[in-house]
């Protein structure tokens, strides 16, 4: 880890003062992935500003009948509030796949929609890689690339975003309060990520200046009809290859709305709407769902390792709507 | 940037009330709950294995909770209130977590043990498992290198069964 100095932040408009007048300081709350950063010495902050201690650790309701969460609340807490369990099962389940306990019990809900790629590339300081300094080139599109991207991958990067609460949030259409220098704005989560293009260094949307304080869910929740299936290499405690974000209304045997986001398959939480838009008013059967994944993996693209993962995401997401749909039915 | 150049930040002067007692410890900004407990308060029944929050030896209890302390800042848990291996019995005898884990003979060289037993009592604390295969999931943040997971299971069921019956007699 590098020299840094440390400051405990006391409101939000202090800590929005404290990295507006630093560009080298950085936020830090859970620190489940910046202190592993900075271990790695991927992440060299010259200052780090405490926000812990921000009054932002509740979970509300908001006046449209959704649900507010506070950025600093932590994922375990999340994942196993009542309101959340009965609501927004998906994001219950979805949180509670990625981690461990004791991760889930430090990282907090901002931190983890700025979680980095763990992209081995990234992380090894003797191999160039774009996203970690600009303009050396990307290790991962000539070497092993078996975790990364099959969709929006760019010719600079092909790294993947590796958290689960976001698919499930990018599925639910939550949006992401923030409050910098210039006050206060919304980001809708489909424009919170970024893919990345000729810039792979800036993962997200947010300002340098600006604090994530909430992150507002929707009022519905899809708890009738929905399904989170991960796929990994071991069965806990391990990134996804492929994840699934499934949520759908049903009006008897047929659909008439259909949310689904994909993890660990591109650059931030994937969705498609016209593919999505496909099973509307549709019977909730294998052959239309085969029909959505072909859809949504019409432009993948796989690389020497990873190519299984095209595959491996069509039948998941047959699989997830199948689950999602199924719910209920069954006795 | 020049590290011998730049100014080193000044020692911060914390409070941890670590196993009951109130403990103060001058730390730097980049010094891990981890360090702070091993180096300085001479607590090296918590172990560091991986350092990176990937094996679980380093699990203790801050405010209840089980975490990574490899993973936190001491300087971020001022007036914090942590629990290590060494403060996890009562004083009286060992806690029941330590008992089953003898009974059980759930481990081999010991390494990960007290971060798996400072997890147990976290995940007992959480009152979330309610079968085997809970525990399996609820567990699986501590590696355990010689692979004695099965005999661990069943000492932290046999924790839990023994604490349902006195509860639901």
């Amino acid at each position: 880890m590098n020299i840094f100095s440390y400051v405990r932040a006391g409101d939000v408009a202090g800590a929005v003062r404290e990295i507006s007048g630093n560009s080298a300081a950085h936020f830090i709350a859970g620190g489940t992935n910046l202190i592993d950063l900075m271990k790695e010495d991927v992440t060299r902050p010259a200052r780090l500003i405490d926000i812990a201690r921000l009054p932002l650790t509740r979970i509300e309701e908001t006046r449209d009948g959704g649900l507010r969460l506070g950025a600093l609340v932590t994922n375990a807490e999340t994942a196993y509030h009542p309101q959340i369990e009965k609501r927004y099962p998906l994001l219950s389940r979805a949180i509670l796949s990625g981690a461990s306990p004791q991760l889930r019990n430090m990282a907090t809900n901002g931190g983890n929609l700025l979680q980095r790629t763990r992209c081995y590339y990234f992380y090894d300081g003797a191999t160039p890689c774009n996203k970690r300094q600009p303009g050396t080139g990307c290790s991962a599109i000539e070497g092993f690339n078996r975790i990364h991207a099959v969709l929006g991958a760019s010719d600079q990067c092909i790294a993947v975003h590796p958290s689960d609460m976001c698919v499930a949030l990018a599925a639910l259409e939550a949006v992401v309060h923030v409050t910098g220098k210039n006050g206060s704005r919304t980001i809708l989560f489909a424009d919170f990520h970024r893919l990345p293009g000729g810039t792979p260094e800036i993962d997200c949307n947010l300002g340098r200046d600006e604090i994530i304080t909430s992150i507002d869910l929707p009022s519905k929740g899809f708890a009738e009809h929905y399904a989170y299936l991960k796929l990994r290499d071991r069965k806990s405690y391990a990134f996804a290859l492929v994840s699934v974000a499934a949520a759908l209304e049903m009006s008897g045997p047929i659909i008439t709305e259909t949310r689904l986001a994909l993890g660990g398959v591109a650059h931030k939480p994937w969705r498609d709407a016209q593919a999505e838009a496909l099973l509307n008013g549709k019977a909730a059967s294998t052959d239309n769902f085969q029909i959505v994944a072909e859809a949504i993996m019409r432009d993948a693209k796989g690389f020497t390792h990873n190519t299984f993962k095209i595959e491996l995401a069509k039948r998941a997401i047959v699989r997830a709507l199948k689950h999602a749909a199924q719910m209920g039915t069954r006795q | 940037m020049n590290h011998e150049t730049q100014r080193l930040p000044q020692r911060t002067r914390i409070t941890l009330r670590v196993n009951g007692s109130d403990k103060q410890i001058d730390v730097e900004p980049w010094t891990t709950l981890l360090d702070a407990l091993r180096l300085y308060l001479d607590l090296t029944g918590t172990k560091k294995g991986c350092d990176h929050g990937q094996c679980g030896s380093c699990t203790v209890l801050v405010d209840g909770k089980r975490i990574n302390s490899c993973m936190t800042l001491a300087i971020m848990k001022d007036g914090a209130e942590v629990t290590t291996i060494e403060g996890i019995s009562n004083g009286s005898g060992l806690h029941p977590i330590q008992q089953a884990f003898i009974e059980h003979d759930a481990f081999q060289c010991g390494y990960c043990t007290p971060g798996q037993i400072c997890s147990a009592v976290g995940l007992i604390n959480e009152g979330r498992a309610r079968t085997a295969d809970d525990i399996r999931e609820l567990m699986s943040g501590n590696i355990c290198r010689c692979g004695a997971y099965p005999n661990i299971v069943a000492a932290i069921q046999q924790v839990m069964h023994a604490q349902e019956r006195n509860t639901n007699p």
